[in-house]
């Protein structure tokens, strides 16, 4: 098959585009989950907060104010078509200065220290980004971009259960997450969960998981049973949104399976605050 | 929902009580990880801090740039607990209010009882909306830290909602066990 060329300079172009709106153009997917939130909350304090959310959500959209100030850690994933030839220089630079060039040009807030343990010195142009890529058929190049905030982050983790665990150890495991975190992930939150894979491959798929379209489903019915299974025990954990008490901790929970080692059962939770961003192109 | 004005008195901070809706107006202080450090350091060599903290609420926030002709950008809290090694001696040296999101642990709520001190959540993530309360910000100490650089804002009717309070009331707690229908 013939190559088709791709300019590196086009992936640097629109990244920068995609930073920009991810911050202030909420997905219609994410807000319809709000209106929903908000019919199905019995809080008053919790109604208050998600009219709040939405209202905000509005103001950012018009006047392209970023919806949270925390604009996030830059995380691109690229799916890169074998048939594509990349051309005009470095493709990490590129993907970094599309960063830099949309967190500046969009007045977004740079949040990435040089050195994470010692120096914590500010890089001043949110870069560098996290990047994934993964090689796939064709000649394109698919750009995602997730805008991942701090403090829902903050509240993920992995655990590597004995497969005597079962199913049953991934949902205490993954509920007693999300209850541990209170209102530090800025509930109501959406969940990603990795199951299977390596250590390292189960986070990447718990990440991976949160930029499916809410409320869509994985496609084995017992595994999309198992999303609506730890929605429902989340949501009876009475955590509410902002952790203030109420009905609606989770808007959604999003799982993503790989197979697994005989001795292995990792299990990952990536938690997403309500500002859920991502956004992707294809070059 | 309460009017209530900063900086604070021990008494507006007594009549305060887990789950009251409020509306702050007045001077408050933006601060968050970094800053905390150096205020903290400065107290334990027995050094002035950069502003007056006596009475003071400090917010918990970092904005985005502010965009050409418009007072702050972005501006909602981030979560408290990382300040919570560095609330105790803030909170003993005057500090009163703190405004950000998410659950405090036991010291904080212990000095907030004994020096009368108050913790307000704000929505995480209303950034667009809150910054709308900003009425004025101009940096007072630490620009090199960039975004958490400590800000001197001016707000009218910034909406928060009181989580725990100096009489050991906590709407974590509350809250959560009202609406809990938990069985695993």
């Amino acid at each position: 098959m013939a190559k088709r060329t791709v300019q590196v300079s086009d992936i640097t172009e629109k990244l920068a585009d995609l930073c920009a709106s991810a911050s202030c153009e909420l997905d219609d997917d994410l807000i319809n989950g709000l209106e929903e939130g908000l019919r199905i909350e019995e809080s008053p304090t919790g109604k208050q907060i998600l009219e709040q959310i939405l209202e905000n959500a509005r103001i950012s959209r018009e006047t392209k104010l970023p919806s949270c100030q925390d604009t996030g850690f830059a995380v691109v994933f690229l799916e890169i078509g074998q048939d594509a030839c990349l051309e005009g220089g470095d493709l990490m630079e590129a993907v970094n200065e599309g960063v830099r060039r949309g967190y500046e040009q969009a007045y977004l807030r740079k949040s990435i220290v040089d050195d994470p343990a010692i120096d914590r010195k500010n890089t001043r142009d949110n870069t560098p980004a996290v990047v994934h890529t993964e090689i796939v058929k064709g000649d394109r190049v698919k750009i995602t971009l997730a805008a991942k905030g701090g403090g829902s982050e903050n509240m993920s983790g992995v655990a590597m259960l004995k497969p005597a665990d079962g199913i049953e150890g991934v949902k205490r495991f993954v509920v007693d997450k999300v209850k541990q975190a209170g209102g530090n992930p800025c509930p109501p939150v959406i969940i990603g969960v990795g199951i299977g894979g390596t250590f390292e491959k189960c986070a990447l798929l718990a990440k991976k998981a949160l930029l499916r379209p809410l409320g869509s489903h994985h496609p084995d019915k017992r595994y999309a049973k198992l999303e609506k299974e730890l929605l429902s025990e989340i949501n009876a954990s009475g955590v509410g949104p902002q952790g203030l008490g109420g009905r609606v901790t989770a808007l959604g929970v999003q799982v993503e399976t790989f197979p697994c080692h005989i001795a292995s059962l990792p299990v990952a939770v990536n938690v997403n605050c309500h500002a859920s961003r991502h956004k992707e192109a294809i070059v | 929902m309460k009017r209530i004005s900063a900086p604070l008195t021990d008494s507006s901070v007594e009549d305060l009580r887990a789950g009251d809706e409020v509306l702050i107006s007045g001077t408050i202080y933006t601060a968050r990880d970094a800053a905390h450090k150096r205020l903290v350091e400065l107290l334990k060599k027995g050094e002035n801090l950069p502003f007056e903290i006596g009475g003071q609420i400090i917010y918990y926030a970092g904005p985005t740039p502010t965009r050409p002709g418009e007072i702050i950008g972005s501006a909602g809290p981030t979560t408290s607990y990382r300040m919570d090694p560095y609330a105790p001696l803030l909170i003993e040296h005057g500090l009163k209010g703190m405004i950000g999101k998410g659950q405090r642990t036991q010291p904080v709520l212990s000095a907030m009882k004994k020096f009368k001190a108050v913790y307000f959540a704000a929505v995480g993530g209303a950034g667009a909306l809150i910054s709308r309360a900003v009425k004025s910000s101009s940096i007072v100490a630490y620009e090199d830290l960039g975004p958490e650089a400590v800000r001197k804002l001016e707000v009218a009717d910034f909406p928060a909602i009181v989580a725990q309070d100096c009489h050991g009331g906590d709407l974590f707690v509350e809250g959560v066990k009202k609406y809990s229908r938990s069985v695993l």
